[in-house]
């Protein structure tokens, strides 16, 4: 009885392979997105966050972008390149999509990116700030509504700077992000770098080793660059450790909205630098923030709210092209305009299709009804650039 | 040399973390002859059972027990109806039957708690460092994790050394069919032993659960460490098991920890970063791959055939 | 091989499904499907893997748990030869075989001395050691993996970029090697193997020098893998230390013995059901593996022999 079942079970796969037909559309009737995300692991939270903030963006469109209906098929990447590159080209080769919007992982977004070119595919980076895209892999049909990896500890280290730390200590982990994070703080901290570390990723979640040497080293103050769920494991290690109130804490990407509920405490007092805060006093932002709580019970990081530009990004080019979205050299230069309503104000890309933008030092504090809130606590830079905008040889 | 002990510790902490894991391996492997590949799917299980009532109860302690209930239950089923069918069979059919289970394991666990993991937190009180020697500071719940562990050793070594039980665990691991043609049950014997192998392992998932994770695929890394640690101690013997896994822990951290600054020395900064890990895990299988070919019955061996 | 003339049930579902295989290119091309074309080239690529590991295995009964190192072995030799400007085929293809070729002699000459579970355990060491070098090669990615940009040139033989010739080079090899494979085991030297997988302690005694002859089949499993590794890299223009991780020697396993163990098209029958009924359970269900799973639970307790034993009508 079971023989049959699995020899049954066997020739259904045999034939059921060539039946995975997917047929490509063959008019401009609806708009096909790819979304690629993490949704699995603890890192799955920014994934949702940004699936919200995708959505919440395309419900303020009504559910059309540029006239036409949109459809969306979201892929998880699991955190690895090796499965962030498979659900790229299923997305391009057996999908047929018309945009590719996402990317949490510069290692994920550097793998995938081969097969998004060469397919000429219209992408969309919403948090991947790989400096390599920034440089001399940047690409006609590559946008980024995040930043560049350098900016934000390039901001860090100049604040570090304004606080006089005369000698730092960094960490981070070992992936692409994670060496431009360190690097990108050495860019504009005019201290000493006593001692760096780049931990094993994103598996290694004990920090107390490199809590040690921290410590040993008696630096000033401490840089940590540590995404997603790493990031609560280490603020929270950090305090565990005995180490808060004795060597301050500075951070990029490491305390956001999504882990500041399970921090808490453990998060006030360690600064850190965004290009976007979601108390920003602008319409569209507050619009944005408002509508997020209302609809999802929380507040939105800004992996959502970089990801919510995408929809008007996306939105303000295909109108413009009138959605003739074949027309690739046309959708390149109405992409490049910029022209929409961003929750950071003003928003325009340099050369390399990386935006030049405010950062902003941010910290957390209780609020009135006993919960914790980020907010902004000052203006570091202005209308920073990145520094690889030179070798991209796009003009 | 405060900064070397501190690391001692970590070390220790860590193997004693894969001497769960390895002890109940090490017995399974060694009485049932079976290759386990879901037994990390039952330190998995219970992380998850520990985070869920944990939550539903309020208390981390009464989570915890209610856990290693929940993983030795689940332990003793998963026995009952899949392990069975696999004794005596070659070890090729159980790493296909048991990669299954760990596909499965995964699944499951996915469509029941989701896939986006779970957190266990600690009391607060638990959330500080304790001064061990003046200037050496460690977590206050590193040093009960060692403790903890410490006690279930102690526990298992009276169990196997000092009861019925353990006596008959002893000699089916040196000779397994003289057992069973002396009439023990072998059948509640084989179960029980699985059950006892799953609970250490459901122990060590939720030990370790508020300081690393509570994910789906949790148990794969440690899994294959943990294979390492019982070929290094010598199959079916849990007193093997105990050093092999401190011996383990210890070059894994030592290692991690002191590897960069070594290889520094020698080469740029960004390649020492980056091997160093990389060496100090390789160190590991080197050594396993060492005994193998120099002392193939492990540190301690327990079969006397 | 005069087996392979009789219309049983299990001959005929092989050539079925060669035909179904010779005719994906054409049907991608009718329908515009171009993603039936790149799931079935790997699905080419991984089985010639399984056959190399079904040697070892099936027909020598040497249970090696870390023969997914030989496939990364072979796809980082084209990808670091790439990164360094060393483009050409011609190169980077016996690279990847002398390299693989060269470690299976090391691991096997330490390994094959050992027995049983230390034999599975040893050579997954080995597999690890090497997934852990893979990672800390800053240069070449390191855990982040490397993209290679170009296929491996030919000169003016064969663009391998065209993905139906790609294809059709893919299966044409796998074809070799199952017929390398099948001469190998029914040579001499091949019953001497089988001979001391069933007792070896027999064949040492009638004069076969058995670790030599183990050594040689070991070397030529990994060197076929090895290629198979090099075409995995052209293939998805990727490579990265995960390709090496223990549970993807695990796969592998699960193929070959699914497919049925010292069988000819044993391997290629494994890969074909274990990697479409994993796509098409994916499409099926949101949890494929609740179903996979307790698959694989049930080959291995009820099917001795693997699927290819499904059709012997033999008492389990």
């Amino acid at each position: 009885m079971i023989r049959p079942l699995i020899a049954g079970t066997a020739a259904l796969a045999l034939v059921a392979g060539p039946a995975m037909v997917q047929q490509a559309s063959a008019q401009q009737k609806t708009i096909k997105i790819g979304f690629i995300s993490t949704f699995s692991g603890p890192a799955a939270a920014i994934g949702n966050d940004m699936r919200n903030s995708f959505e919440l963006g395309l419900d303020h469109l009504g559910r059309k972008l540029g006239g036409l209906p949109v459809e969306v098929v979201y892929e998880d990447d699991e955190i690895k390149p090796e499965v962030g590159v498979q659900k790229t080209q299923k997305l391009i080769e057996s999908d047929h999509v018309d945009f590719i919007v996402g990317y949490i992982w510069s290692n994920v977004l550097l793998a995938s990116l081969k097969p998004v070119v060469d397919s000429k595919t219209m992408t969309v980076v919403t948090n991947a700030g790989a400096s390599q895209l920034a440089g001399e892999m940047c690409s006609p049909y590559v946008f980024s509504t995040s930043w560049n990896n350098d900016q934000t500890p390039a901001a860090i280290g100049t604040y570090m700077n304004q606080k006089g730390v005369k000698t730092a200590f960094l960490m981070g982990p070992n992936y692409a992000a994670g060496k431009d994070m360190l690097n990108g703080v050495q860019t504009t901290f005019k201290g000493q770098i006593v001692g760096q570390e780049l931990t094993r990723w994103p598996d290694q979640l004990d920090f107390s080793a490199e809590l040690s040497k921290a410590r040993a080293a008696k630096p000033d103050a401490i840089f940590a660059f540590y995404p997603g769920g790493a990031g609560v494991q280490f603020i929270t290690q950090y305090a565990q450790s005995g180490l808060k109130g004795q060597i301050p804490l500075y951070t990029a990407f490491t305390i956001d909205d999504l882990s500041l509920p399970r921090l808490k405490d453990l998060a006030v007092g360690v600064p850190g630098a965004q290009e976007w805060v979601n108390d920003l006093p602008n319409d569209v932002n507050k619009k944005f923030v408002a509508d997020f709580k209302a609809k999802y019970k929380t507040t939105p990081s800004f992996y959502g709210a970089q990801t919510y530009d995408a929809v008007a990004l996306i939105n303000s080019a295909v109108t413009a092209v009138k959605g003739d979205l074949s027309n690739k050299e046309a959708m390149r230069k109405e992409m490049e305009k910029a022209d929409f309503k961003s929750v950071r104000g003003n928003f325009r890309f340099g050369n390399n299709h990386i935006p030049i933008q405010n950062f902003y030092l941010q910290d957390a504090d209780k609020t009135a009804d006993g919960n914790y809130a980020l907010h902004t606590v000052s203006l570091i830079v202005k209308d920073d650039q990145d520094k690889f905008h030179d070798k991209c040889p796009m003009k | 040399m405060l900064y070397f002990i501190e690391q001692l510790l970590n070390g220790v902490q860590l193997g004693m973390l894969l001497f769960l894991l390895a002890a109940g391996l090490t017995l399974i492997f060694g009485i049932m002859d079976l290759v386990n590949l879901a037994h990390g799917s039952l330190y998995m299980l219970g992380a998850y059972f520990a985070a869920t009532f944990a939550a539903l109860t309020g208390s981390f302690v009464l989570g915890a027990i209610l856990a290693l209930a929940a993983t030795f239950v689940s332990g003793v089923a998963l026995e009952v109806i899949a392990i069975r069918p696999l004794y005596g069979r070659s070890h090729l059919d159980h790493v296909l039957g048991t990669f299954g289970l760990l596909l499965f394991f995964n699944e499951l666990v996915r469509l029941v708690w989701g896939p986006a993991g779970m957190t266990l937190s600690l009391p607060s009180e638990m959330l500080t460092a304790v001064q061990i020697i003046p200037g050496v500071y460690y977590p206050a719940y590193r040093l009960v994790i060692i403790a903890a562990t410490l006690a279930v050793a102690a526990l298992l070594y009276i169990l196997v050394m000092r009861t019925r039980l353990g006596m008959l665990i002893r000699a089916g691991a040196s000779n397994r069919e003289m057992v069973g043609a002396l009439g023990v049950n072998i059948k509640l014997l084989y179960t029980l032993v699985f059950g006892l192998g799953a609970a250490l392992a459901g122990f060590a998932g939720l030990m370790q659960a508020p300081i690393l994770t509570v994910q789906i695929g949790m148990g794969e890394n440690i899994l294959i460490l943990a294979f390492v640690v019982i070929i290094i101690g010598g199959i079916g013997s849990i007193r093997g098991a105990f050093v092999a896994a401190i011996i383990v822990g210890l070059i894994d951290t030592i290692g991690r920890a002191f590897l960069p600054d070594l290889l520094r020395a020698v080469l740029n900064t960004n390649t020492a970063l980056t091997l160093a890990p990389a060496l100090s895990s390789m160190s590991i299988y080197m050594l396993m791959a060492g005994i193998l070919v120099f002392r193939p019955e492990g540190l301690f061996p327990a079969a006397s055939k | 091989m005069s087996a392979l003339f009789e219309l049983n049930p299990r001959n005929a579902i092989t050539i079925g499904l060669l035909v179904i295989l010779a005719l994906i290119p054409l049907y991608a091309a009718l329908t515009g499907n171009t993603f039936v074309m790149t799931l079935f080239t790997r699905v080419l690529i991984l089985a010639m893997a399984a056959v190399s590991l079904n040697l070892i295995m099936g027909y020598g009964g040497m249970v090696s748990f870390g023969h997914a190192a030989y496939l990364g072995l072979g796809g980082y030799a084209v990808g670091i030869l790439a990164k360094e400007g060393i483009g050409s085929g011609f190169i980077q293809w016996p690279m990847a075989i002398a390299v693989a070729a060269l470690f299976a002699l090391v691991v096997g000459a330490l390994s094959l001395r050992t027995r049983g579970v230390y034999f599975i355990m040893i050579t997954l060491a080995f597999a690890q050691m090497v997934y852990y070098v893979a990672i800390g090669l800053d240069r070449y990615g390191g855990d982040d993996g490397l993209t290679i940009y170009k296929r491996s040139q030919f000169g003016g033989f064969i663009d391998l970029s065209n993905k139906t010739l790609f294809y059709y080079l893919c299966f044409a090899l796998l074809l070799a090697s199952i017929y390398l494979v099948s001469r190998m085991v029914n040579s001499p030297f091949g019953l001497a193997i089988q001979g001391a997988r069933s007792n070896e302690r027999r064949m040492r005694a009638i004069g076969f020098p058995v670790f030599r002859y183990k050594l040689v089949c070991f070397v030529i499993a990994g060197a076929l893998c090895g290629l198979a590794g090099a075409l995995l890299a052209d293939h998805t223009n990727f490579i990265s230390p995960a390709m090496m991780f223990w549970t993807r020697s695990g796969d592998l396993m699960v193929m070959v013995v699914l497919g049925g163990l010292a069988t000819p098209f044993g391997p290629l029958i494994g890969t074909v059901t274990y990697l479409l009924l994993e796509e098409a359970l994916s499409r099926v269900t949101e949890y494929p593996g609740l179903f996979l799973g307790p698959t694989l639970l049930l080959v291995a307790i009820y099917l001795h022999g693997g699927i290819a034993g499904l059709f012997e009508r033999r008492a389990p």
